[in-house]
């Protein structure tokens, strides 16, 4: 069973000695860290196909860790703790516990693609970003993230109207997540986009704050849709308690 | 029949952004249209396709959005083609279109929705979705447009921005990367070329395809801001004055991401950013505000009268 480099490097499980000498070799001094031992036991056998049975997940046993996603990915670029490889890694050892040390920063994959692009295996690393975010909180590691809230409001609206009105999803969120609105950045964007706007279609888009913008009939697909979310939540939820 | 013919008449299928935040881009798509003496047919009592969130509760369902829409343009319209000019519709009319032809149980789910919804099932291969680049690159082509050009853009420096949809994931785009004439997945030109062809100057820039963070520009704004800014400072770097732009989300996260830049972190790029159909619609002689430049975000009406474009 190898033992990933990463968590020998991690600085916790470092040890420094000021004074030490070995066989009469004073071997103190950074040159001489020392890396504790430590014994994986923890292993969750299932966390594959946990992950397997959420949409995404389904491709992630075909990887053979070639690290073309977390070379191409955009997060990564600008965080380097964010690494779909090394997560996929775990996620096929069974190393839950090192993997719940990412986990409030999974959801952060903006689904830019590259790394499916990227990827010789088809493993679609993308989706198994987003099955892993929902695993994490599926089982109760972490609380639902900003993206899974603007997702469900979304989601919510199209099935209700079959469509979007973007101000009626952006105040949904907002409000979900507890932030204000009148964020000095925010003001400031409708002030330069209430600024050119012609009165025919100000007016046109006041009113679709008021009255959603709808599909006609929908009310047969909105029923079917909803009873297929539910199907698929009920099927998910057999997949993570077995 | 030859592309030339057949998207001569298309089905026009705007997507919810374009009702919104991209009204400039549907003003300008149309006014191009009309330009070019090109058909839009308006998809009948569409729906979302879908966007890039309801394949995060369900990517079955986001097939299904898409294909409804596919479905309403050939069984009730007879359409053949649809045009797209949302990156993330034309993306996930595509992905829809790949699913459905590979992927014998997203034709399970879509076939039990669409029955229950009380309308046909959409087959793969009834219509063919195409980009607003592919409508004007295959019927007027960059000869086309030569001709017709009143005022040149020449003088203009442009960043092309493709963003990710246009060409990611590759295999959902089966006629691209197929050698000359059609479009490249990695280095895609379509833009470029057709702002070539009204006079820009295109510079070199080696971020057409990066990520602006849209999915999550509201979710993790700090991530978007810094990917956007990314993209601008670039884009200035390489000599550009203006990045032309292709989707609704792309554009207005360069807009509000512009902003928020300078709001939160100081930070002041000082680009113009416009649609691609914005640019070719005063090359072909529309006024400014017949492309709705005045209804963008970002100021840019003292930039296209300084160019003589207006």
């Amino acid at each position: 069973m190898p033992i990933h480099e990463k968590s020998l490097i991690r600085p916790e499980n470092l040890k420094t000695h000021d004074e030490l000498v070995i066989d009469g070799v004073d071997v103190s001094g950074h040159w001489s860290t020392f890396i504790e031992s430590r014994v994986v036991s923890d292993y969750n056998e299932d966390l594959q196909d946990e992950i397997a049975a959420l949409p995404g997940g389904e491709q992630i046993h075909r990887c053979w860790q070639c690290g073309s996603c977390t070379n191409s990915c955009t997060v990564n670029a600008i965080n380097e703790d964010f690494n779909p490889r090394y997560w996929i890694y775990l996620i096929r050892m069974g190393m839950e516990s090192e993997l719940l040390r990412d986990k409030d920063i999974i959801w952060q994959c903006v689904s830019c693609n590259k790394c499916t692009y990227a990827c010789p295996r088809d493993v679609f690393p993308e989706g198994v970003m987003k099955a892993t975010a929902h695993w994490l909180e599926r089982k109760g590691h972490t609380d639902k993230s900003p993206s899974m809230h603007f997702d469900e409001v979304f989601t919510d609206q199209i099935v209700r109207t079959g469509k979007i009105e973007e101000s009626r999803t952006i105040r949904g969120f907002f409000k979900r997540t507890g932030q204000s609105l009148m964020q000095p950045w925010m003001i400031e964007m409708v002030k330069r986009m209430l600024r050119g706007l012609p009165i025919g279609l100000l007016t046109r888009m006041g009113l679709a704050t008021v009255v959603a913008p709808k599909t006609r009939g929908w009310s047969a697909a909105s029923a079917a849709m909803q009873e297929y979310i539910d199907e698929q939540h009920k099927k998910q939820e057999q997949a993570l308690s077995s | 029949m030859t592309k030339k013919d057949k998207y001569q008449k298309v089905a026009y299928y705007p997507g919810c952004a374009l009702e919104g935040t991209g009204h400039s881009y549907n003003r300008s798509t149309k006014a191009v249209g009309k330009a070019l003496g090109l058909d839009l047919v308006e998809v009948k009592n569409w729906n979302c396709c879908g966007a890039m969130e309801v394949k995060n509760i369900d990517p079955k369902l986001q097939t299904y959005l898409s294909s409804r829409v596919m479905s309403v343009a050939a069984n009730e319209m007879d359409m053949d083609v649809v045009m797209a000019p949302c990156n993330g519709c034309y993306h996930n009319l595509k992905k829809a279109e790949y699913d459905l032809k590979h992927d014998p149980e997203s034709v399970d789910v879509v076939d039990k929705l669409s029955k229950k919804a009380g309308h046909k099932t959409y087959e793969s291969g009834q219509v063919e979705t195409i980009h607003a680049l592919d409508w004007i690159k295959d019927t007027i082509g960059e000869e086309g447009l030569k001709e017709r050009v009143k005022n040149s853009l020449s003088g203009i420096k442009v960043a092309n921005y493709y963003g990710c949809m246009y060409t990611r994931p590759r295999h959902i785009f089966p006629e691209k990367d197929q050698g000359p004439g059609s479009e490249s997945t990695s280095n895609p030109h379509f833009m470029d070329d057709l702002l070539a062809a009204a006079g820009a100057e295109n510079v070199e820039f080696p971020l057409k395809t990066a990520c602006c963070g849209g999915a999550h520009t509201l979710s993790d704004s700090d991530t978007s801001t810094k990917l956007v800014l990314n993209i601008l400072k670039a884009a200035k770097l390489a000599g550009a004055d203006v990045i032309a732009t292709e989707c609704p989300t792309c554009h207005s996260g360069l807009e509000m991401h512009q902003i928020r830049a300078e709001k939160v972190l100081g930070e002041t790029v000082d680009i113009k950013i416009l649609y691609f159909t914005q640019l070719l619609g005063m090359a072909l002689g529309l006024k400014p505000r017949k492309v709705g430049v005045h209804e963008n975000v970002s100021d840019s009406m003292g930039f296209v009268r300084e160019h003589g474009l207006a």
